[in-house]
């Protein structure tokens, strides 16, 4: 309980302080999974909403492979890409591993299914409403997918800040291929495990409660930014 | 009324669900310029035969030829289903709808917008979520983002069905106008009152079949089968 105690006071003197090393890690956890959720929703959103209207021969089979990938462990995610983007691996001379850039492509790996799956169940029941009259005004499928997204944002809005939440405090495959260098690819997960191994509970909870109102704070910002509380009821 | 030339012929048409025939086969011509009004009891056929002449409903046998080119046929055409489908937009972003799929200008998009919503008196409502509009509100907005593309063709399917008197007056109003200005309309009711209003031929529906069809003055005052008759009178037919 003490250690609790120890945590809260850690994170409140780490916050007011403006610690530095607070403020870097924050950041970069920022940067790589906001970056790491606009890449996986531009892939996601049109895939998963795609996959709601095309009816195909392996359609069922298609999604039934999304939702297992939803369970992706990310620690094997982690170990792929790190041999794909290792010296001897086939993309080993873009020199990739242990920056900020191959934690993004894992949590991209790891989250696009998540957005994928979530919005191709909200956009089945938005086609099943839209479908006679966007086939009436006989539009393409590009355009099917677009009023679908956009009438749709806020179901879909559900499915990002799940991808973010997944993202934001994922630790196995960012600790592989970013391998948690100070100054470099350290973020608040992996600063966690490492002040945990160090025996410094007071400072890893700290860390920890300032990752959790981060990821509040990310996703209280997006339900203001779109408006959803006042415009949600249509 | 002035008949131009066909606007869609149906060549030994059928469709089939399951196994069992819910229209057709049906051979007829369609003429431009009318306002034709689809008769019938309940299963007859009346909606699949408006999807049929839409080009929308997947055919057992048969073709439909339209007078314009097949890929331009559609373009030409609006549909104002009998449940109206609001897109989850406004009012105003619901009539801007069809003409941002044909990329027009915004300018000429506003100015359209503005002057449907007035004629089908949505003004009030112009910024309004069409979700929360009433039903007869729903209807005329549906009419109105059909309308505002300036169709050659409107296909309804019961779209007073539902709906109060007022609101029925004033679509039926709206309807009445774009038929004289040229446009032909097609439409299904149950409402005979509304067929003798507005119609100026009649196709009577039985059983997937086309069992009537001639001016409506005509069908109404003599029809030729005892089906049909026994429909006009008000009997149940089967």
């Amino acid at each position: 309980m003490n250690e609790i105690w120890a945590g809260i006071l850690a994170a409140f003197h780490l916050i007011v302080t403006l610690d530095g090393d607070l403020v870097e890690i924050t950041l970069r956890s920022l940067q790589v999974s906001l970056s790491a959720l606009v890449i996986a929703s531009v892939l996601a959103l049109p895939f998963g909403t795609w996959l709601a209207i095309r009816r195909f021969r392996f359609r069922r089979a298609t999604i039934a492979t999304l939702n297992a990938l939803m369970g992706l462990p990310p620690v094997v995610v982690g170990l792929i890409v790190y041999l794909l983007l290792s010296r001897s691996g086939p993309f080993g001379v873009l020199g990739l591993l242990f920056t900020p850039t191959a934690m993004i492509i894992a949590q991209v790996i790891i989250i696009t299914p998540l957005i994928a799956s979530i919005t191709q169940q909200a956009m089945r029941e938005l086609w099943a409403e839209y479908h006679d009259l966007l086939i009436s005004l006989n539009t393409s499928n590009r355009q099917r997918v677009m009023t679908l997204i956009w009438d749709g944002r806020r179901a879909l809005l559900t499915g990002a800040l799940a991808g973010f939440g997944r993202a934001i405090g994922e630790v196995g495959a960012i600790m592989i291929v970013g391998g948690n260098i100070d100054n470099t690819t350290r973020v608040l997960t992996t600063a966690i495990a490492l002040e945990t191994g160090k025996g410094d509970f007071a400072l890893a909870l700290g860390l920890g409660f300032v990752l959790i109102a981060l990821a509040l704070l990310v996703n209280f910002a997006i339900h203001a930014l779109s408006r959803t509380e006042r415009h949600g009821t249509w | 009324m002035v008949k131009l030339a066909p606007i869609a012929s149906l060549n030994d048409v059928s469709v089939k669900r399951r196994g069992k025939t819910i229209l057709g086969p049906i051979t007829h011509s369609l003429e431009s310029g009318g306002f034709t009004i689809v008769l019938g009891p309940n299963g007859a056929g009346k909606t699949t035969l408006l999807n049929v002449l839409h080009g929308v409903e997947r055919l057992s046998s048969g073709t439909v030829t339209w007078t314009s080119r097949d890929h331009t046929a559609h373009q030409e055409q609006a549909f104002v289903f009998q449940k109206p489908i609001m897109l989850r937009r406004t009012v105003r972003q619901n009539l801007a709808y069809p003409l941002e799929l044909l990329a027009c200008k915004k300018h000429e998009t506003e100015l359209k917008v503005v002057e449907w919503a007035h004629r089908l008196g949505l003004m009030s409502v112009l910024d309004h979520p069409a979700p929360r509009l009433s039903g007869g509100e729903k209807q005329k907005l549906a009419l109105a983002r059909a309308l505002i593309r300036k169709p050659k063709v409107l296909f309804l399917d019961e779209p007073c069905a539902n709906l109060d008197g007022r609101s029925t007056r004033e679509i039926e109003t709206v309807l009445r106008e774009v038929s004289a200005a040229g446009t032909s309309v097609i439409m299904t009711t149950h409402n005979l009152g509304q067929a003798r209003r507005l119609a100026s031929d009649i196709v009577f529906l039985l059983n997937g079949q086309i069992h009537e069809t001639d001016l409506a003055q005509d069908i109404f005052n003599a029809p030729k089968s005892p089906e049909a008759k026994a429909f006009f009178k008000g009997d149940i037919v089967e």
